[in-house]
């Protein structure tokens, strides 16, 4: 583990270098003890997949103080616990018409659209950061047999509640938005609801399973196409 | 509810408080003020909270009608201001009545006012703050920027007295920037050379500068990484795509992201930046994390014992 400044009032914590279930746990784990030790000195905190970006106020403390409580919080971090954190499903309506990268996926993966169906829904996906737009969670990591490439050009418009895979990462758009990922699929599960509370169904740290409907149920369950 | 009604919004004009802290969590970004020592400043003319609600103008070209007898204050970027066709001062408080027409042309200097009211504008908090961040389609009045026929709600309100900024504290945003950077992140994968020449070297703001980050264009430099595990991005943080040229993250920046930072710039020179236009010279120069805090706390004393000269 390696603590680096960031800023003039952040400090970024590294707790490894790779996309790892019991790193992230232990971002996780890091994050919920900091921010009751530093308290109201504590501005605010990015968890990412592998670090954890620390921001304080500056007129109320200083970076050696916020070192010694890193320290100290870290040195306390018993065995990270992988499995903490809820399971939440989403239904996803998978087709070529509400994923249109889909048949160009499988083609490409030399599988059947069945079975890149089958392989992205088998999986529980973590939730490793959340981040890029309000309620874009990112989550792994994809079967390598499904893992694609971001589309050389980006979508001006990708609508909300796709469902998408990039190299070995896979995510709900919680917003219509420009996008470079391959859409495979449609959630009708908001991502971000800013009326709802919570206003995401996820948070870093839990997993995320995938479970296939069909297209009167995605749209019984709100879905628009 | 009465206040102030937009007749023209302008080319940007935005609702801001100090910003919204806490929520980086659900990938909400930070907001606020570009310039937040002219946006302090105008809440304190006001005899305003300092985080107090106001409208940061970039550019200019906004008229509003009062609907109220309050004060207000405009700081920030020269902008020809006028009450009812009349030049008046910017960095200090004006009485306004009902039916005044207040009017901000475009910028002869800096680019972005403030205007403030007194008490601020009552407008709803969204995740625990006002600031307009339209990429997120947050805060302000509805997410997005200022249109005409918008009404900007505010308490009437009777100033005792009116307040001015000494000329002596008023900024000149018509100097060449040097940028105070704290070294950070993955400053040590820019190998000496790299260093010598970013540090060295005069970069020219270009013309892709928004609220989210200012590029600049001159000597490239190289990190040894292309990519890194996306991560945390404070405020002011450099980062350096593979073409070399720097890009100052602002207000506005995605919370995560995965291109190598060489450090971070201190807040109070990103408000500086913030207020050049394209093609100003910029320079960086490397400070301890000692010193960027020993800058800030003299700055936070000095704007504490500045006292404001008394003018009505």
């Amino acid at each position: 583990m390696n603590v680096e400044i960031a800023g003039e009032n952040s400090l970024i914590i590294y707790f490894g270098e790779t996309t790892d279930p019991l790193v992230s746990a232990q971002v996780q784990q890091a994050a919920a003890r900091l921010e009751i030790v530093m308290a109201d000195t504590l501005i605010d905190m990015v968890p990412s997949y592998a670090s954890l970006l620390v921001i304080y106020d500056q007129h109320k403390t200083d970076h050696y103080a916020v070192r010694r409580h890193i320290r100290e919080t870290l040195a306390q971090l018993g065995h990270a616990e992988q499995q903490a954190g809820q399971v939440v499903t989403l239904p996803v309506y998978y087709s070529a018409e509400s994923g249109p990268d889909l048949e160009t996926l499988a083609e490409n993966a030399k599988l059947t659209v069945a079975e890149v169906i089958k392989i992205h829904s088998e999986m529980e996906y973590r939730v490793y950061a959340i981040g890029f737009a309000p309620g874009f969670a990112y989550l792994g990591e994809v079967d390598p047999r499904i893992a694609a490439a971001r589309l050389s050009t980006p979508r001006l418009k990708v609508p909300r509640g796709a469902v998408a895979i990039a190299d070995r990462q896979t995510a709900v758009y919680p917003a219509v938005s420009p996008g470079g990922w391959n859409l495979i699929g449609l959630c009708p599960t908001r991502m971000f609801n800013p009326e709802a509370d919570p206003t995401m169904p996820v948070q870093v740290g839990d997993r995320v399973r995938f479970s296939p409907i069909e297209r009167a149920e995605f749209l019984a369950l709100g879905g628009e196409l | 509810m009465s206040g102030f009604l937009v007749k023209q919004p302008g080319l940007l004009t935005l609702i801001q408080d100090a910003g919204r802290y806490g929520q980086h969590r659900i990938g909400l970004t930070t907001g606020g003020p570009l310039d937040g020592e002219a946006f302090k400043w105008a809440n304190r003319l006001c005899g305003n909270e300092l985080d107090a609600t106001g409208l940061e103008v970039s550019i200019g070209g906004l008229v509003l009608e009062a609907q109220v007898d309050t004060a207000l204050a405009v700081t920030g970027a020269d902008m020809p201001f006028k009450i009812n066709g009349q030049d008046v001062a910017r960095w200090c408080t004006h009485k306004v009545n009902a039916g005044d027409k207040i009017e901000l042309g475009f910028a002869t200097s800096g680019s972005r006012a403030y205007l403030t009211v007194a008490g601020g504008f009552n407008v709803d908090q969204s995740f625990s703050s006002t600031a307009t961040v339209t990429r997120e389609a947050v805060g302000g009045l509805s997410g997005d920027k200022l249109k005409q026929g918008d009404l900007l709600p505010c308490q009437a309100h009777r100033p005792t007295a009116l307040w001015a900024l000494p000329e002596s504290e008023q900024p000149d945003y018509n100097s060449d920037v040097t940028l105070r950077v704290i070294l950070g992140y993955q400053h040590q994968t820019f190998d000496s050379v790299q260093q010598r020449l970013f540090f060295s070297s005069e970069y020219a703001l270009s013309s892709r500068a928004d609220r989210m980050g200012f590029r600049l264009e001159g000597q490239p430099v190289k990190s040894q990484l292309n990519g890194i595990l996306s991560e945390g991005i404070c405020h002011g943080a450099i980062q350096i795509p593979a073409d070399g040229q720097p890009i100052v993250l602002l207000n506005d920046r995605q919370t995560i992201g995965g291109y190598p930072k060489i450090g971070s710039v201190i807040s109070r020179d990103t408000a500086q930046l913030s207020q050049r236009m394209p093609g100003a010279k910029i320079r960086f120069e490397e400070i301890s994390l000692e010193k960027a805090h020993n800058i800030n706390c003299l700055a936070q004393r000095r704007f504490i014992n500045t006292s404001l000269q008394q003018i009505a």
